[in-house]
């Protein structure tokens, strides 16, 4: 049953010994697993590391960016540098980063499920993963991609001088790990629902997952036929996207936006799950307009296949197209604000703690309107034309993944950290890296907007000396930014070993995965749950208190 | 540090306008979410003593006016953005057209009285500029912040843009669109002057004959003339097979094609007969002519275009 009070009757029913993390400590134990919470833990470790190799590339950019001319003194040194972060952040950090871990981990907990519907294929999956993502690196270390990650035509299929084909092969490869990823979320939110979880008892965490899992399997193969075309034009000069041979430069960007759009969805859709199930969590409240911001998740995975040509309009397309595209991007901007209100009105007359969950996920409603609102500067189409390409976009999607996609990763990551480790992080340590998360990120992305509306050109190696201030400025966000993201893994790795060990419950949160004990055993649950009403009901704080024991 | 963008063209001003309403309208949402938030946090925090009361049940109101006010303010947005665009994307009459080619890494820049220039752009203010622009490798990016322009240089064909400059002065002229190992050294300056010095400035820079004059050298020394005419008059009359069109009075008309659509011949449609001459044919002639693709650079193939563009209508005699 979907309540607090029977949680602990689960627990003490199954008498379990050990769990997930004590059933086998050998190498082959971990890699040979087939279950998903090992997974989660295995992808955890991955993108990890590819967040720090994205990261350290974007510290670079941000150190030559102190100069006007340029303190790495090489303007090659500075493209590659760029394009590795780009190509590590989106394909290997900020898509899979949710649904790879939290989602990986949660989904079958949260639909009472003893796994994922195909177990082998999520391994598969994550093997496609490191091995897409193992050659992506072999490119990047090997020299380098010098394209930025959009990979344009024909720069990349005729002038680069870099690694393009082998970057594409490795991009490709981990695409095929998202589609089979996006494959198996679809068929176990289908049929692995616990008796009793119809669809909109579901949390928001699931129905975002879905939608994202529709994308991921819609939009993906896209990437992987337009990254094939721009090989064979690379290496047989076969002429699609080269006019010199007789291709189109422009088809390459609109196949790609195609893709690269609900992308950005992707990114962002999973932190609208997370966000919604910390808020009710710690407001002690049932989330406000629950069906509103399902179907807003929904709507958003629908229209998003339909804005791809905001991004071209200075790119010599037709006025018309322009225009229809600039409505449809207004359009997909509705959900978005829906959620922002529902998350507020979730607040409205709760209770509200304010543990580091909350914080980040406090942060998250902050930047993510921010980048949002930016949106709207960009959709109209005579002020894109001068704000496109410059640093107010490179601000302005900062702002939605950054700001708002990583602050719910770590808000997601703190709330579910006990479930996963069996541990508790350090409050107040958290509580001061979300804090710092914050104002780094704001010091370092909000002159950006400024610099925009200046005109500065992104991806220049070397810039007019006016506009040094306020690079200054950002790269010293940066640094604060740096610390903020060292900080939770100090302490992360410290409470492996040395945090408190961690009740079912913490929180005294709602959801079949606070059922179970943390870390959960191997089969999940001892008992197959059985939900008789809806997420989110959250009892009144008196005797919802149970949380610091 | 100038935190102010000088305005210098005509829609600058406009963009704006536009711009400030978008601040505006993003503050008034921020400082609303901003603040319920704080408010919230505040009065409804866990320790307060609050009386919560009812809590309500039906938010479908709520939701309805929240999306409903949404799509208007969008909406407004939506339309000014779009109005002012699609005004910006009407050609004015009487313009003054210089020509722009990108390449790695350095702008280029022909005006028709045949003065050169890189990476500098010399222009009249009060004047209506039609810029016509190519890439002879990559895509790259005509940008000039002071006038809120920008848009894309294509390899292998014309895009123009159009502008006028309101304020004398010196500005920048950025690449904005990444294209290759030294794009941030492919910037220029464009140098607005007062129409008695951009005339001037023309007649010092006058040196070799116009764009048309070379384009005609050209004609000649490209073989075009083989076919289609001396004159670009269709070749020897008397001849009992015509092979070539005649070119004479050609742009600005219909040009009727064998597949039996009326295209008009602008600039790039006599760019591209050139480059891609099997894309095209006119109607009655044979798919003969070789493409001219890597043989010809986007410099004279603008004069040719200039010299093509120059024949006169043919005079009934």
């Amino acid at each position: 049953m979907n309540s607090p009070t029977m949680a602990s009757t689960v627990v003490e029913a199954g008498q379990i010994d050990g769990s997930y993390l004590t059933d086998g400590f050998t190498i082959r134990s971990w890699l040979l697993t087939t279950d998903h919470k090992r997974i989660a833990v295995l992808y955890l470790a991955s993108i990890t590391m590819f967040f720090f190799i994205g990261g350290i590339a974007a510290a670079l950019v941000r150190l030559n960016l102190i100069v006007p001319e340029g303190l790495l003194g090489s303007a090659e040194a500075y493209n590659r540098l760029f394009t590795m972060h780009g190509v590590v952040m989106v394909w290997f950090f900020l898509v899979p980063a949710v649904p790879v871990t939290l989602g990986n981990f949660l989904i079958p907990l949260m639909l009472g499920a003893r796994d994922l519907a195909f177990p082998r294929l999520n391994l598969f999956s994550w093997y496609l993963f490191i091995l897409g993502g193992a050659v992506t690196l072999w490119a990047l270390f090997a020299g380098g991609v010098d394209t930025g990650w959009t990979f344009y035509t024909p720069l990349s299929t005729t002038y680069s001088k870099g690694h393009v084909v082998l970057a594409a092969v490795g991009i490709f490869i981990a695409g095929f790990s998202s589609i089979a990823t996006g494959l198996n979320f679809i068929v176990s939110i289908h049929r692995l629902r616990a008796p009793g979880l119809t669809w909109y008892r579901m949390p928001v965490f699931l129905w975002s997952l879905y939608s994202l899992s529709v994308l991921l399997v819609l939009a993906t193969p896209v990437l992987a036929i337009t990254l094939l075309l721009v090989v064979l034009e690379r290496i047989f000069h076969i002429g699609v996207f080269d006019p010199a041979i007789g291709g189109d430069p422009l088809l390459f960007q609109h196949l790609f936006w195609f893709y690269s759009h609900p992308a950005v969805y992707m990114m962002i859709l999973p932190g609208f799950g997370v966000v919604s199930e910390i808020i009710p969590a710690f407001s002690r409240k049932r989330i406000f307009g629950y069906k509103f911001i399902v179907w807003a998740s929904v709507s958003i995975a629908v229209i998003s296949f339909f804005v791809w040509g905001h991004h071209m309009f200075v790119a010599g397309t037709s006025l018309y197209s322009a225009v229809l595209f600039s409505i449809l991007s207004y359009l997909v901007a509705v959900p978005s604000a829906i959620k922002v209100f529902n998350w507020l009105g979730t607040m409205h007359k709760g209770y509200i703690r304010f543990d580091a969950p909350m914080l980040y996920a406090l942060g998250f409603i902050g930047l993510f309107t921010i980048g949002g609102v930016t949106g709207l500067w960009v959709a109209a189409l005579a002020a894109d034309v001068h704000l496109t390409q410059t640093y107010f976009v490179v601000a302005h999607f900062h702002y939605i993944m950054v700001g708002g996609m990583v602050s719910a990763f770590f808000g997601g990551l703190h709330f579910w950290w006990s479930k996963i480790t069996g541990r508790m992080y350090p409050e107040m340590w958290a509580r001061v890296a979300a804090l710092i998360m914050f104002i780094g990120f704001n010091l370092t992305f909000f002159p950006q907007f400024i610099l925009g509306y200046l005109g500065m050109p992104r991806r220049y190696f070397s810039y007019a000396p006016e506009f040094q201030v306020l690079n200054v400025l950002s790269s010293a966000g940066a640094t604060i930014l740096a610390a903020a993201y060292l900080l939770p893994l100090a302490y992360l790795v410290w409470s492996l070993l040395y945090g408190e060990y961690a009740p079912a419950n913490p929180w005294g949160a709602t959801g079949l995965e606070w059922q179970t004990p943390s870390p959960p055993p191997t089969v999940n649950f001892i008992q197959t749950p059985l939900v008789t009403q809806g997420p989110y009901a959250y009892p009144p704080p008196e005797t919802g208190r149970e949380r610091h024991v | 540090m100038d935190l102010l963008l000088p305005a210098a063209s005509s829609s600058a001003s406009e963009v704006d306008h536009l711009l400030l309403a978008l601040l505006l309208i993003s503050g008034a949402v921020l400082v609303l979410v901003f603040a319920l938030m704080f408010r919230y946090i505040v009065k409804y925090r866990a320790s307060s003593g609050f009386d919560r009361g009812a809590v309500a049940q039906k938010t479908w109101i709520l939701e309805g006016a929240w999306t409903v006010a949404t799509l208007l303010v969008f909406f407004g947005l939506f339309i000014w953005g779009a109005e002012l665009y699609v005004r910006l994307f009407q050609p004015p009459p009487g313009a003054l057209k210089i020509y722009v080619i990108a390449k790695q890494w350095m702008w280029k820049v022909e005006h028709s009285g045949g003065q050169r220039e890189i990476n500098t752009l010399h222009l009249p203010v009060g004047r209506a500029i039609e810029l016509v622009m190519t890439s002879e490798d990559v895509i790259h990016d005509f940008s000039v912040p002071a006038f809120r322009i920008k848009h894309d240089v294509l390899p292998d064909r014309y895009e123009t843009l159009w502008f006028t400059v309101t304020r004398p002065g010196t500005y920048h002229l950025f690449c904005t669109q990444f294209c290759g190992l030294d794009h941030s050294k492919m910037v220029g300056a464009i140098v607005a002057l007062t129409p008695p010095q951009f005339q001037a400035w023309l007649e010092q820079n006058g040196t070799a004959g116009t764009l048309e004059a070379e384009g005609k050298i050209l004609f000649m020394r490209y073989g075009c003339s083989g076919c289609h005419g001396g004159n670009g008059n269709g070749g020897n009359q008397s001849e009992s097979t015509v092979r070539a069109p005649p070119l004479t009075g050609l742009y600005g008309g219909p040009v009727p094609l064998s597949n039996g659509t009326v295209v008009i011949a602008d600039e790039r449609y006599i760019h591209d007969s050139i480059v891609l001459p099997d894309q095209q044919i006119v109607a009655g002639y044979a798919p003969i002519m070789p493409s001219f693709a890597g043989q010809i650079g986007e410099e004279d193939i603008l004069k040719l275009v200039a010299y093509i563009k120059s024949l006169a209508p043919e005079r009934p005699q």
